[in-house]
């Protein structure tokens, strides 16, 4: 099958599309990607097609300039920034998939007139443009940004990315300044511990005791700022965290050889002082970036209701931001728009597509006194709704706080690790101090020495790198694998994992109907599906998407949509139905018979045309997966907001008995807690927005790339290429992980024990105590670096895929 | 031995130099994204000179 040019679906059998780039015909699949590839290849920017690693999103036509509100000042001036005589907009941009996509973004924004800077990241999806407002507008950016097919969401003016990226040059600085201290501290210590065996003149070694002061000193007070702040702040909250024990260690150790070299006796630990503030520093530093990769959900979430409304007033319309609308307000929602707040249809009838909220993907009918909820999409028709719950109070509002919360709870898994290290740490700073107190009684002149070795060798360097490093180890290999792990504690959580917990729509299946079967009642199947398509061009009904791929360059004439049922429209002269049996029949007489699993038909004044079947097809890969899921001993589950045989069918296909259909966010909810609450560990894979809530109480949740960005940024890992195949891999990697953390840690408690007493005796000198302590951590190290190694050659992608046109 | 009186100030001023230089880039935003602007190497202007790179078997020296 030809893959589309663009981006790389299959192209419909029979559709012959083809789009100009750089003077060649490439196949694509649809007009969309055609104006996408051409206006790419037209802009001279068609070296994105050769240098991209992941396939370009699909544009989403829009007849609707959605983006001209953005222009009006008491729009754009609550979200914009200011940089100089400079306007600054933060963007996060949907389906930047890799390098390439957020160069051609990139460059696109710069050949607009007026913008000073473009910078977009295609790890977090986040774009910041400064533009001279005087020449370019803030919705000719957005418009820019969407004619590639990507779709841009407005940020506020302070982002938490700008956080992320201040703490982000801090720690690399700190790591620097450490790293730098260590070279050079350690260069010079080497020539002292050889001088100390060989002869060295006195003058000599002073000097570069003094030297390793000087040099350890600034870096202690810059870089080893962290543990002291944190030794600190677990001073005052009454509880030992694993910066005491450090700061302590440094402390010491430093105001040991301080004195020391200025004494002019006795052994300094300058060496050790650098090489552990450093170790520990590149610790923290990868935790942090694995933290950082996940982004903050509730505002994006809120991000789905629209800038503006149209509100009736006295029978006058107008334009107004949401943020002035309130309860009682009238407003009319056009087709094709959210709803901006909840409410009550008044006058005309509609159908909404609700999944976000429900995952129903089918539309909701709303006559009148049906409620509407912000958020939700209108389909059907345009209705005037009024307005009950505004802002704060609406239902949506009520999913980010219960995500909010979700996101709370989690942390009791983390406040277990820490009183396991204040344990270790309590001992640690007892046993010092036993140490002291024995030497100090049996030999004065060599207490300081071995209270400090004690201090060194049980350093919890090899006990904290043991985590981070095979956790990035793991993260790395399950990359290639096309995994991301936004949290840290992710792969732990993986490895555990007893229950699967899968959300039909959109993750098992392919999310999107597709025409299964045609029954031609007259004439071919072509015919009726040329016309089929011809009617359904002007509708925006989830359904019609199915008859979308289909090439016409007819478009129906005076076309009715009558909500619940279908739509009417002139084609070819012929007065045509396509919709519900009963809807057709009304015009083209007595239904006919077989065809008895059809779900749309199509008719006109002459007759009946045909039927069809639309099914959302399980993916390719759904089957094997679960299988292999199964075979590693997990059970798996289904809970849906889909209705109960369209669920049922599915769990048939895959051999899975427990499911449940017709599920609100809620239920899903409590049926995880339920799970958890028995002490079961449970993996949630979804995709949509209402999962995010199920996502965030699942023990750790798993996102398809394929689904809406919002669920990608509250998961603990996400699916880039969108293929639930990774799924049984990324577990038995995570098991592979947690075994490799065990040996770490067994290896480091083993470490520990050995080194510990030797060094109570006095047998280590603090150097020999860094040196064993590096050599621990490096053996740690080592150790974790064998993941990177894949055992699964099948599934892994060594080298970044380029997307080579077929 | 009495150059490494010398040459150890003379190190160290070089290490200073490289921490600000190292503290600048930072500052500049030059670690902010280390995957994107590695490509602009081959995207920049240069593109219409070569034939495609999507065959990683292919010689690109001229």
């Amino acid at each position: 099958m030809t893959a589309c040019f663009h981006c790389q679906e299959p192209v419909p059998t029979g559709l012959d599309l083809t789009a100009e780039v750089a003077g060649d015909a490439k196949p694509v699949c649809c007009l969309g990607c055609k104006a996408a590839a051409e206006l790419i290849s037209d802009a001279g920017l068609a070296d994105f097609y050769r240098f991209r690693t992941a396939a370009a999103p699909r544009p989403q036509g829009s007849s609707d300039d959605v983006w001209s509100t953005y222009d009006r000042p008491e729009v754009a001036t609550p979200l914009l920034g200011h940089e100089g005589d400079l306007s600054v907009v933060n963007l996060l941009i949907e389906d930047t998939r890799c390098s390439a996509c957020s160069w051609l973004i990139g460059e696109r924004l710069r050949r607009l007139p007026g913008i000073a800077r473009a910078a977009v990241n295609p790890a977090t999806g986040r774009a910041q443009v400064a533009y001279d407002s005087t020449r370019v507008g803030l919705a000719e950016i957005l418009r820019s940004v969407a004619s590639l097919g990507y779709r841009p969401h407005v940020l506020g003016a302070t982002d938490t990315l700008e956080v992320a990226t201040r703490e982000r040059r801090t720690a690399l600085k700190r790591l620097a300044v450490a790293g730098f201290g260590m070279m050079q501290v350690m260069m010079i210590a080497t020539a002292l511990y050889v001088g100390a065996r060989q002869g060295i003149d006195p003058i000599i070694r002073e000097y570069l005791r003094i030297t390793c002061l000087v040099i350890t000193g600034p870096v202690l007070v810059y870089a080893g700022r962290p543990f002291f702040a944190g030794a600190w702040a677990a001073w005052r909250s009454r509880h030992l965290g694993m910066d005491v024990p450090v700061t302590f260690a440094l402390v010491l150790a430093f105001g040991a050889s301080a004195w020391n070299t200025l004494a002019h006796r006795g052994e300094v630990y300058f060496d050790s002082v650098t090489m552990f503030v450093f170790l520990l520093l590149l610790a923290r530093y990868v935790e942090m970036s694995a933290r950082h990769r996940a982004g903050s959900t509730g505002d994006a979430l809120l991000r789905l209701v629209p800038a503006t409304a149209l509100r009736v007033r006295a029978g006058l319309r107008e334009r107004v931001p949401i943020a002035a609308l309130v309860a009682d307000d009238r407003i009319i929602v056009p087709v094709g728009e959210c709803f901006p707040a909840d409410g009550t249809v008044v006058a005309g009838r509609t159908e909404t597509d609700e999944s976000m909220l429900t995952g129903e993907s089918r539309p909701v009918e709303k006559r009148e006194g049906a409620t509407v909820i912000a958020g939700t999409l209108n389909v059907g028709g345009p209705v005037e709704v009024a307005l009950s719950a505004v802002g704060t109070s609406t239902v949506l509002a009520g999913i980010v706080r219960l995500l909010e919360r979700a996101q709370t709870e989690r942390p009791r898994i983390a406040r277990l690790a820490d009183r396991a290290a204040t344990w270790f740490v309590t001992r640690v700073l007892l046993g010092a101090l036993l140490v002291a107190v024995i030497w100090l009684w049996i030999d004065p002149s060599r207490a300081f020495e071995a209270t400090l070795a004690v201090l060194v060798v049980t350093c919890p360097c090899a006990l904290s790198l043991a985590t981070p490093t095979v956790v990035t180890a793991a993260t790395a290999a399950l990359a290639r694998q096309g995994l991301l792990i936004t949290r840290a504690d992710a792969i732990e959580s993986l490895a555990q994992v007893d229950h699967v917990l899968f959300d039909k729509t959109g993750t098992l299946t392919e999310g999107k109907p597709r025409i299964e079967k045609v029954w031609p009642l007259r004439g071919t199947a072509e015919d009726a599906l040329r016309i089929a398509a011809g009617l359904e061009q002007v509708s925006e009904h989830p359904l019609a998407q199915a008859f979308a791929q289909i090439r016409t360059d007819q478009r129906a004439q005076r076309v009715t949509i009558f909500p619940g049922e279908g739509l009417e429209g002139v084609l070819d002269g012929h007065l045509w139905r396509i919709g519900t049996k009963s809807f057709v029949a009304a015009m083209a007489g007595e239904p006919p018979t077989g065809a008895d699993e059809a779900s749309i038909y199509l008719g006109g004044e002459t007759g009946w045309q045909a039927a069809f079947q639309l099914e959302d097809r399980l993916r390719p890969e759904a089957a094997a997966s679960v299988r292999e899921l199964q075979q590693l001993g997990l059970t798996c589950h289904i809970a849906s907001g889909d209705q109960i045989d369209a669920v049922a069918r599915i769990a048939g296909q895959l051999g899975i008995t427990d499911w449940r259909a017709r599920q609100m966010p809620d239920e899903k909810v409590a049926f995880v807690h339920g799970l958890t609450a028995q002490n079961h560990k449970v993996l949630a894979v979804g995709d949509g927005i209402n999962d995010a809530p199920v996502l965030a109480a699942a023990s750790v949740s798993v996102a398809l790339g394929t689904g809406s960005a919002l669920a990608q940024a509250t998961a603990d890992v996400v699916v880039l290429r969108g293929d639930l195949a990774a799924l049984p891999d990324a577990i038995t990697t995570a098991r592979r992980a947690t075994r490799v953390i065990r040996q770490n840690l067994a290896w480091a408690t083993l470490y520990n024990l050995v080194a510990l007493p030797i060094a109570a005796l006095g047998w280590i000198p603090p150097w020999l105590a860094a040196i064993g302590m590096s050599a621990s951590s490096l053996l740690v190290v080592l150790n974790a670096l064998r993941l990177t190694r894949s055992t699964k050659p099948a599934h892994a992608v060594g080298a970044p895929r380029v997307a080579c046109p077929a | 031995m009495t150059i490494i009186f010398l040459l150890i100030p003379l190190g160290l001023v070089l290490v200073g130099f490289a921490i600000w230089a190292f503290f600048w880039a930072v500052g500049d935003g030059q670690f902010d994204d280390l995957d994107s602007p590695g490509w602009s190497v081959v995207t920049h202007d240069s593109a219409a000179e070569h034939p495609p790179t999507a065959d990683p078997g292919r010689d690109e020296h001229d």
